[in-house]
């Protein structure tokens, strides 16, 4: 559904932060971008949306459709909600920029926050809501406008261990039922094994993709307690190594 | 929240300097033409307060007239600095120039050029009070995250809606510190321009019976005078305060 060709990014200031990559992302894959800091995997992210263009290089869409407002779904690392709304309102938000009446949507922005797990939280604003949950929020407005991709920069960075792993189970539940394409930021090897069907595994300055893996790791409860979870991160450790020397 | 303590401070620290003045006046037989006492000048309010709280009143219009009209331009030409940076390069050096004038030196200028004693007082009040409700607001519309900005972009936003739905309520709260630093500087704006006008302007705010009671070597008339604008100060300073907090509050959510 997204085949990146050979795209580089120079920035003004001259500084090379991607160079030379080509990936082709299925409908319904769930990608972990993965790199140490400064790889260019948010920048890479960014120009799937299209808030940054291409040096060189194309980024094309479903056989050449664009997409359009509400077409793709971004989560940021801070949840950037807006103070003064409640979390209906903020999920209401990309909805309400495209002209829709709030009363035509009522139901499915309850459904949505039912979605994340917050059904109780609908009327709370950002002020009283954890940092889990305003993230919550922040997927559940990414999800409002049913986008083509949902795109998502480190938005499990800022939280402590434990929200982290109960956002992640439930954002890999939430990608199986709805099969949502997804690509997801990380530098964390443990974040993108749990989570990703994909890893990209980025090396730094200028960022290139050093590999490509598909995850074998069978579904289930135990799915961080596996042998296939403890390889795969060894793998994707021993890459890293080769990929990005101190 | 502020301690019960805290909430009395000002008024025990007051009562104390208050009572020290007296004191030190009646102590060494100073005059009340050289430095009336607190009571001499209490009493001199209680003797004029026929004169002297319509005077109040006047510079009071005044005051709030110009902290709307600076509150209306500050706020538009905030807006328009943060949509062209055009804009914004043209204006923003002549806006310090503005500032930086001093009303006196205007004053009388713009006292023959507008004809209406009252609306020129309200010009100079304005002056005064305009930049800081330029500057704050400008800087809370410049300081949207990012991240929002791109969010609305991803969304199709009209520059329109990333106005009113984004910036602007973004911008509240520095708009509100602004306004609170304003609110004071239109006090000072139309005292001063009252006292450049002198007779030959509106003739009936308290800088003029000010001036009138020096001339008149009135001095507790003087100073009740005086205390009234320092109390007028306070409790704008302070109104606005709660009207900040309460406007958050509500923006917010408790």
């Amino acid at each position: 559904m997204l085949a990146i060709q050979s795209v580089s990014k120079r920035f003004d200031n001259g500084t090379l932060a991607l160079e030379n990559i080509s990936a082709i992302i299925e409908t319904g894959e769930f990608v972990a971008l993965l790199g140490p800091s400064g790889c260019g995997k948010s920048t890479l992210l960014r120009l799937i949306a299209g808030l940054e263009t291409a040096s060189n290089g194309s980024i094309t869409w479903n056989e050449g459709k664009q997409p359009g407002p509400g077409d793709i779904g971004f989560v940021f690392q801070d949840a950037t909600l807006l103070p003064w709304a409640t979390a209906a309102e903020n999920v209401y938000l990309p909805l309400r920029l495209r002209g829709r009446r709030k009363a035509d949507v009522a139901g499915l922005i309850d459904a949505t926050l039912s979605r994340v797990g917050l059904q109780d939280f609908i009327q709370t604003r950002p002020k009283a809501l954890s940092g889990g949950m305003k993230m919550r929020v922040s997927i559940a407005r990414a999800l409002v406008s049913d986008p083509l991709v949902l795109l998502m920069d480190e938005p499990f960075a800022a939280l402590d261990e434990f929200t982290r792993h109960r956002l992640q189970e439930d954002l890999r539940s939430l990608w199986r039922q709805s099969g949502k394409t997804i690509v997801f930021v990380t530098h964390s090897i443990y974040e993108a094994t749990y989570l990703a069907s994909r890893i990209i595994i980025m090396s730094p300055r200028p960022g290139r993709i050093a590999t490509d893996i598909r995850s074998s790791i069978p579904e289930g409860a135990n799915r961080r307690g596996s042998p296939e979870y403890t390889a795969l991160v060894n793998a994707i450790t021993n890459t890293l190594r080769q990929a990005a020397p101190e | 929240m502020k301690t019960r303590i805290e909430l009395a401070a000002p008024f025990v620290f007051g009562a104390m300097a208050l009572g020290l003045w007296q004191f030190a006046v009646w102590a060494m037989g100073v005059p009340p033409y050289v430095l009336p006492g607190p009571i001499a000048i209490a009493a001199a309010y209680a003797g004029d307060y026929a004169v002297l709280n319509p005077a109040l009143v006047s510079t009071l219009t005044v005051t709030f007239t110009a902290l709307a009209a600076a509150t209306a331009i500050g706020v538009a030409l905030a807006v328009a600095m943060a949509a062209s940076s055009l804009f914004r390069a043209a204006v923003q050096p002549w806006a310090v120039m503005l500032q930086v004038t001093p009303v006196v030196a205007i004053a009388p200028l713009i006292i023959i050029w507008v004809n209406q004693p009252f609306v020129a007082l309200v010009v100079c009040a304005a002056i005064v009070a305009f930049f800081p409700i330029l500057s704050n607001t400008a800087a809370g519309l410049a300081a949207v995250p990012s991240d929002l900005l791109d969010l609305f972009k991803l969304n199709g936003a009209t520059r329109w809606q990333t106005l009113f739905l984004l910036q602007l309520p973004s911008a509240l709260p520095s708009f509100l510190t602004g306004l609170r630093i304003s609110g004071t500087l239109a006090l000072v704006g139309a005292v001063v321009a009252e006292f450049v006008a002198g007779s030959g302007g509106f003739a009936s705010g308290l800088a003029y019976r000010i001036i009138e009671a020096s001339y008149r070597l009135e001095i507790p008339r003087m100073f009740a005078a005086l205390f009234l604008l320092g109390i007028s100060g306070i409790v704008i300073y302070a109104a606005l305060g709660l009207l900040s907090a309460a406007l958050l509050r509500r923006r917010d959510g408790a």
